[in-house]
């Protein structure tokens, strides 16, 4: 409540204690943030953590079980309509109609979001434009390429200028050339003063386009702070070495652990160590496997990743939370819908 | 009232969805019309033998094919929605500020106007081999409002299946059975008496036989008898049911 009151207008998202439940499965519990007015929030966590749902929430698409959530102001449940009026979405499946041409499918969202002709129309060749789409204009969608679709459907979310995006992995699947696109666009639109929240699996897309990073894990927010701030919490570099079996890593492990902050994952070995000890730090380590006598595979010096942040942060590692999350968590209520493999989240939120 | 307007956008989609996918369109009509090459010339002759003195086969068949066109395209409705539902399409409708019916009126509408080609299709084949009508245009376009009526309440029908099916698939394996009892056990195609008496009454009364008789009728006798009026109920009370059915099917599954 406090956040709700405090943040006042300057808000333009704010959750407030969020929960969602299906059927057994609480899939977001308890999660509250706020996004102030023209910045970018990063909700980072890996497959099945609850970020679709807490986007579903917030665009109205999904009834929260508890708690509650509000848009420029706007109660996402009382006022449901006019929420709806002032966001957009992008989700993580191109919501775009096949069978229409790119240029008619900005339409179709003019047409429903009450523009006049004329509007949409010049609205269509502005994001036609800016999603470097002109080429394909008038071709059917159904022969437009993966990036081709996600620049169509983020341009869709745009048509009536809402104030307040929500994207919903919107790279995820995407090729690097089609992600920097993106990310330029995203870039774009928070320079002309559009709001937005993000979510993402990957660290280095919430570390270049958010102001604060949100990491969810299990329904629940496990930290929050700028990217700086996240990555200081665990450690500036990562040096992982790699062996030949578990074994060897475990022996390994003993010699190295006077160098740093050590994980062991199957043949890997990761030392957390700080920035400016890098250097220092690897030489340690180059020396103590000398001494015990153990000959590494592979050994990098690395920026950390989303499996840092989680391993220091949980305990386990991002990709065991996707594996574990990933089955049919979710119970399907009377029948299951959602047919294509999609993280359980996103099949659970459908309902 | 944004719920006309919605309309209006969600039927332009599907209308242009039709247009772009013409190949659907011609193989709906494709399995009609061996129906009707079939019974008109395969097992009419052995059919005509059952029918009162006086009246030829096409024009007995003719109503049954056309009722059987458009009962078996009212899956196109379901499956269209159940495509919808599991594209992520309607996650971005229901993200923007419409009307909440106006995906399913949207997309009942359009049908209408796809039942309306299709059915003038079959009119154009039936009158190529022989259907005759000499109750005049007005029987013509009575009995093309009762077909587009009749459409229109299955097209409601099948939405609720196409709502509450896993997936496309589903809902056309769901309805397929369900369909061929309704058109088969009918009086599309045989006189209902040279039926067994267990099924007669079955077949005599389900809206199918109601529908198709009603049309028979108009094209027949001229006669604006009882056999219309049951049809014209069959209608509205589909439509009746089937609406709120569907639109809370609707809000439930979104």
């Amino acid at each position: 409540m406090t956040a709700t009151m405090g943040a006042g207008a300057e808000a333009a998202v704010v959750a407030d204690g969020l929960v969602k439940r299906f059927g057994d499965v609480e899939a977001v519990r308890d999660v509250s943030f706020t996004v102030p007015r023209g910045t970018v929030l990063g909700v980072l966590g890996p497959n099945g953590a609850g970020k679709t749902t807490v986007v579903r929430m917030l665009t109205t698409l999904a009834k929260p079980t508890a708690g509650s959530a509000s848009v420029l102001g706007l109660d996402v449940q009382r006022e449901a309509m006019k929420v709806r009026g002032v966001i957009g979405l992008a989700g993580q499946y191109a919501a775009v109609d096949e069978n229409l041409t790119g240029r008619e499918n900005l339409r179709l969202v003019g047409k429903l979001t009450h523009l006049s002709a004329e509007q949409t129309a010049a609205r269509a060749d502005v994001l036609l434009e800016q999603f470097n789409l002109v080429h394909a204009a008038d071709r059917l969608v159904r022969t437009y390429s993966g990036g081709m679709r996600r620049r169509l459907d983020l341009a869709g979310a745009l048509v009536h200028e809402p104030p307040v995006l929500f994207l919903d992995e919107p790279t995820t699947g995407l090729d690097p050339k089609g992600r920097n696109e993106l990310w330029a666009v995203i870039r774009n639109l928070v320079d002309g003063g559009t709001t937005v929240l993000l979510t993402t699996q990957y660290l280095e897309e919430a570390d270049a386009l958010a102001d604060r990073i949100l990491v969810i894990d299990h329904g629940m927010v496990i930290a929050e702070g700028t990217s700086a701030e996240l990555k200081s919490r665990f450690a500036a570099t990562v040096i992982e070495v790699g062996f030949r079996d578990g074994d060897t890593a475990e022996r390994a492990a003993t010699a190295l652990a006077s160098v740093g902050e050590l994980r062991t994952k199957g043949e890997l070995v990761r030392i957390g160590v700080a920035g400016a000890e890098s250097a220092t730090a690897m030489l340690e380590a180059v020396r103590a496997l000398d001494g015990a006598g153990i000959e590494p595979a592979t050994m990098v010096l690395r920026e950390p990743t989303l499996d840092d942040v989680f391993l220091a942060l949980t305990g386990h590692a991002a990709e065991e939370a996707t594996d574990t999350d990933d089955d049919e968590v979710v119970v399907t209520k009377g029948r299951g819908r959602k047919t294509k493999s999609e993280p359980a989240e996103k099949r659970g939120g459908a309902r | 009232m944004t719920l006309v307007a919605d309309t209006r956008a969600m039927a332009w989609r599907n209308i242009l969805n039709i247009r772009r996918n013409p190949e659907l369109l011609v193989f709906a009509t494709i399995q009609p019309v061996i129906f009707v090459l079939m019974f008109r010339y395969v097992f009419g002759g052995a059919i005509q033998g059952s029918l009162p003195p006086g009246q030829t086969y096409v024009n007995y068949l003719m109503p049954g094919v056309f009722v059987q066109t458009i009962v078996f395209g009212a899956l196109t409705t379901g499956v269209g929605l159940a495509d919808d539902l599991h594209l992520g399409l309607i996650d971005r409708f229901r993200s923007l500020p419409i009307s909440r019916a106006a995906v399913l009126t949207g997309r009942t509408t359009a049908d209408l106007l796809r039942n309306f080609f299709v059915v003038t299709l079959m009119m154009l084949v039936g009158f190529a081999v022989g259907w005759t009508v000499d109750t005049g245009v007005s029987a013509i376009v009575g009995s093309m409002l009762l077909l587009l009526g009749f459409a229109y309440s299955l097209s409601w029908a099948f939405a609720i299946v196409g709502l509450t099916a896993r997936n496309s698939e589903t809902a056309q394996a769901i309805s397929f059975p369900f369909l061929a009892v309704m058109v088969f056990a009918s009086s599309a195609f045989v006189p209902v008496a040279t039926m067994p008496s267990w099924l007669q009454g079955w077949a005599e009364n389900q809206p199918v036989s109601v529908v198709i008789n009603a049309v028979r009728q108009l094209t027949i006798t001229g006669d604006v008898t009882s056999e219309v009026w049951k049809a014209v109920a069959w209608i509205i009370g589909i439509t009746a049911v089937c609406v709120p059915i569907a639109v809370a099917r609707y809000r439930k599954v979104t």
